[in-house]
């Protein structure tokens, strides 16, 4: 048994919730360099280039990329030899993001009762989070921030298994057209098929970890996250919704098998400012 | 830059939001206030009691925003555009009671579009997520009302040359449907 003190992961979380709000991936740079330079529509280009600006500032100034420093969504890979010590695990990570959205100037965006008061927390949490156990001695944290307007033109849809392809196809695409400048694209789009209705959504956002432009490793996947990305990009949305070329970055889609009966698809948008980082403990 | 932008003063004049047509590139100066849904909720609640509402909302602009905390001796912390479409519900009341402009990101309602063009107002958007480079263009930040609502308080932020571009104005017309119009392909 591998030991892991608490203390550790508080200060590790707290750490990966700063530097994923002060600094964009740099798959997420690179494709948005890549959008800038295929755009045709002249303010789809210079809005892609504010975005690098953008970028720029907020690592240069430890400025949050978006005022929307977004939901802590966490993902733990949990070796089955390692042995937490000093507290609770989930605690922990609850901690990390306390600290980390407190300390770095984050905007807490969490409200305790959804459907009434809505009172702030006041620290953002708690975190959304998603435990996997694996072979090993290792514990791996992936930190999501996840902005709100992208969140919410996301959807479930249980199409009817006759639908086939091209309801997956039809779905994704009515999922960003009506998501328009709302989600502020260019988009990350993250596809989930099969499953159950929990298990879909959860892969359309696990799929949005994936390094941008990454395609799936099975070719039929990767063929028909193409064939979205192309009719996503013929919708004319454009950057920030003012027109143009790009309005996907990428398309991930990841597959499960499903029930006979059922067809679940389910898109996870994720809006330019795609917030993840990582730590292996 | 992409084509020229116009300076324009808030509080915005009528004969400013005249001149103002669907994807006209604007810079704005001057007096803008932050609110976002709670705050929206709590304007809408005082005019519905007849009560005086916490700043004079005639002739004035309201940006959909709330920000990130200011670091010390920072004016303001990110500040970017939120959803407008979110507030769409109580806008008419607003420019029902003076609202002229907003600021925000995304499409609105017919209806209120349609209140944009019967009361001479007019909808900004911004680039949602450029939230770090928007902060440079505000200049001081005061509160104003909801102190308790933390970010999503009312903010009177005055700005300078802060970038937006026309969306909705007073002649109709749509900055979202005209621009997909231009680069829409095939079926």
């Amino acid at each position: 048994m591998r030991e892991i003190e608490v203390s550790v992961i508080i200060e590790a979380v707290a750490q990966l919730c700063q530097e994923a709000n002060f600094e964009l991936g740099k798959d997420v740079v690179a494709a948005l360099k890549k959008a800038e330079q295929v755009e045709e529509s002249p303010l789809g280009k210079e809005t892609l280039k504010r975005l690098l600006e953008n970028a720029q500032i907020a690592k240069k100034e430890l400025l949050p990329l978006c005022q929307d420093c977004g939901t802590a969504v966490v993902f733990m890979e949990v070796g089955q030899d390692v042995h937490i010590v000093g507290g609770n695990l989930d605690k922990a990570i609850e901690e990390g993001v306390r600290q980390g959205y407190t300390g770095g100037y984050l905007r807490k965006s969490m409200v305790k009762q959804p459907f009434s008061a809505r009172v702030n927390t006041n620290d953002n949490t708690p975190p959304i989070i998603h435990t996997e156990i694996v072979p090993g001695d290792r514990l791996k944290i992936i930190l999501m921030c996840k902005g709100g307007g992208a969140e919410n033109m996301s959807r479930l849809g249980m199409l009817k298994p006759v639908e086939g392809r091209q309801g997956v196809i039809d779905f994704a695409i009515k999922t960003v057209e009506e998501a328009g400048g709302k989600a502020c694209p260019p988009l990350v789009v993250g596809v989930g098929i099969g499953g159950t209705t929990d298990m879909v959504m959860l892969l359309a956002k696990k799929a949005l970890l994936r390094k941008v432009g990454e395609s799936n490793p099975d070719p039929e996947i990767a063929e028909l996250e193409k064939e979205i990305f192309n009719h996503v990009n013929n919708l004319g949305i454009g950057p920030s919704g003012f027109g143009g070329r790009v309005t996907a970055l990428a398309v991930h889609a990841e597959v499960l098998p499903s029930h006979t009966a059922s067809l679940p698809v389910a898109v996870n948008l994720q809006c330019h400012s795609a917030r993840h980082k990582e730590i292996v403990l | 830059m992409t084509a020229e932008k116009i300076r324009v003063a808030s509080p915005l004049s009528d004969e400013i939001v005249a001149k103002l047509r669907v994807g006209t590139q604007v810079l704005i100066s001057g007096v803008i206030y932050s609110a976002r849904d709670a705050a929206h909720r709590r304007l809408v609640q005082t005019l519905d009691k007849g009560e005086k509402l916490p700043f004079d909302i005639k002739g004035q602009t309201i940006y959909y925003m709330g920000p990130s905390p200011a670091r010390p001796g920072q004016v303001i912390g990110s500040a970017g555009p939120t959803t407008s479409s979110r507030l769409d519900i109580f806008t008419l009341r607003l420019i029902e009671a003076g609202l002229k402009a907003m600021i925000g990101k995304g499409d609105r309602s017919q209806a209120v579009k349609e209140a944009i063009k019967k009361h001479k107002a007019i909808y900004f958007v911004a680039i949602g997520g450029a939230a770090a480079l928007l902060s440079k263009s505000i200049e001081k930040s005061e509160l104003v009302a909801y102190e308790e609502l933390g970010a999503e308080a009312i903010l009177k932020l005055t700005v300078v040359d802060f970038p937006a571009i026309v969306c909705n104005g007073i002649y109709g017309g749509d900055l979202f449907e005209q621009a997909k119009a231009q680069y829409h392909r095939g079926g």
